[in-house]
């Protein structure tokens, strides 16, 4: 009998060898306790969260927490059913509606998760005969989505707009095309840019979906996002967005003006064939939203972390993903997966919880200490998390 | 045939730049396994070929490509 779970030894093998040195498991953390957005108890020790997507530090806002509270009274736990069928109960709408507020657009669908939404909607759209046109680094999600669907794929140069350009003009005039872009990449933390990409694309009669979880509630002056930022909001088809990062709860969603779009409630499977998320859920979630509108002052703190870890980190002699702080996220590159390793542990003992990032998450083969702040860390908890940093760089010698 | 074999010599050109290991290359040549490729490789060689022969080679046809033999079949229906 061939054992079907053959295939997974490089990886049990790799992780066999890491963790026989001793290494604690990067990849087996549990938060025992979480104080705040910014703070959780880690093997017993007091730790700072610089690793959470938690931007704007929604999780313990008091109106997010009592709406939930209330609708679980009022709803109950959740809603054992398809969306289609039993599962849309009044905060599903208020949450859609919340939406269509928040980006000022005709529709939206609200999914289970993100992962869910980017399954749904490009597998969906995209049909046999037509194209999607997609980044290198887009995230699994999307690559899922296209895998599911059964459109021609083509692939291009990580933000090159002129390997997108060349790639649309290869293409059938006729044929019907998908290009899928991000706002912010998730693991280097740079931008794209859209407005040139989004241009080339509406020329070529292509429709443009951009993805833009990184960068909900923080960029672009109604936090919409980096479409919005780049002044090409109106041009995009589709934005597809989670719950998960900045809103603080989770869910995944797309947003659009296109007439035809509540077609999708009826045929995208990935948003038929699964429950509706509990009602306390979409309630927390509609408030998170709403109040995100009006968040300008927390956007320009994180923008102030953001530049103040940027440069702190760079200062010290890290070597990190982008030139300048471009989002909430910054990327500090590690020389291999051993030393990464080491590092994520030391900084964890120094009380720090960062993300390892290792291929093939990773472009380019990297593996990535990837540090994503909160609106509310404290300036304190930013030099707190410097000097941890520095410490740590010290010991494992990776400054 | 000697159509063929001016596209293998032509995609040969192109497969050398990246063929770090020197290997031999003939039309049951496997990128992953004897030139030993990584897809950030396979990534800058497919654009090269795209952009010598000005075709698109979809995700969904390069993972019907394992050889350098049916690379050479491949350009040659894209190019006809």
């Amino acid at each position: 009998m061939t054992d079907l779970f053959s295939k997974f030894d490089p990886l049990i093998e790799q992780r066999r060898s890491l963790l026989s040195t001793g290494l604690t498991d990067p990849f087996g953390l549990v938060m025992e306790k979480v104080l705040s957005p910014t703070v959780a108890i880690c093997n017993g020790k007091e730790t700072i969260l610089l690793g959470t997507y938690n931007y704007m530090g929604m999780t313990f806002d008091d109106d997010v927490i009592a709406a939930g509270k209330q609708s679980f009274d009022d709803f109950g736990a959740g809603t054992t059913g398809s969306r289609v069928l039993n599962g849309t109960f009044h905060p599903h709408r208020d949450v859609e509606a919340a939406l269509r507020e928040f980006y000022d657009m005709d529709h939206a669908m609200v999914f289970s998760t993100g992962y869910q939404a980017n399954l749904g909607i490009i597998s969906t759209i995209a049909g046999k005969g037509d194209y999607i046109i997609l980044d290198i680094d887009s995230h699994a999600s999307i690559y899922d989505g296209c895998k599911m669907g059964d459109a021609e794929i083509v692939a291009f140069r990580h933000n090159d707009v002129e390997a997108l350009e060349k790639r649309l003009k290869r293409l059938p005039p006729e044929a019907g095309k998908l290009v899928i872009l991000e706002g912010v990449y998730s693991m280097l933390g740079d931008v794209a840019p859209l407005k040139e990409m989004i241009r080339i694309s509406k020329e070529a009669g292509a429709m443009v979906l951009v993805d833009e979880a990184h960068s909900m509630g923080f960029i672009g002056e109604n936090g919409r996002g980096v479409a919005e930022e780049q002044g090409c909001l109106d041009d995009v088809d589709f934005i597809i967005g989670t719950f998960s990062k900045s809103v603080g709860t989770v869910g995944g969603f797309c947003v659009s003006n296109h007439p035809k779009f509540e077609i999708l409630r009826l045929v995208c499977r990935p948003y038929v064939f699964t429950a509706a998320l509990p009602p306390s859920v979409m309630a927390s979630s509609a408030v998170s939203i709403r109040k995100l509108m009006h968040g300008g002052n927390k956007r320009a703190h994180l923008w102030e972390n953001s530049k103040t870890l940027h440069k702190g980190l760079r200062d010290l002699g890290f070597k990190l993903g982008t030139e300048t702080p471009q989002s909430a996220i910054i990327a500090v590159i590690m020389p291999d997966l051993e030393r990464g390793a080491m590092m994520w542990e030391a900084l964890l003992k120094e009380g720090l919880y960062v993300n390892l990032a290792r291929p093939p998450a990773t472009p380019a083969g990297m593996t990535l200490l990837r540090c994503s702040l909160c609106a509310e860390h404290t300036a304190e908890q930013v030099q707190d998390i410097l000097g941890r940093f520095e410490r740590a760089g010290k010991a494992i010698g990776i400054i | 045939m000697t159509d063929r074999s001016a596209m293998f010599d032509k995609l040969k050109s192109l497969i050398e730049p990246f063929n770090k290991k020197g290997a031999a290359l003939s039309d049951a040549t496997t990128f992953a396994g004897d030139l030993e490729w990584d897809s950030l490789t396979v990534m800058d060689f497919v654009a090269e070929v795209e952009d010598a022969f000005d075709i698109v080679i979809t995700m969904n046809m390069q993972a019907e490509i394992e050889t350098v033999g049916q690379l050479v079949d491949a350009v040659i229906k894209l190019t006809d």
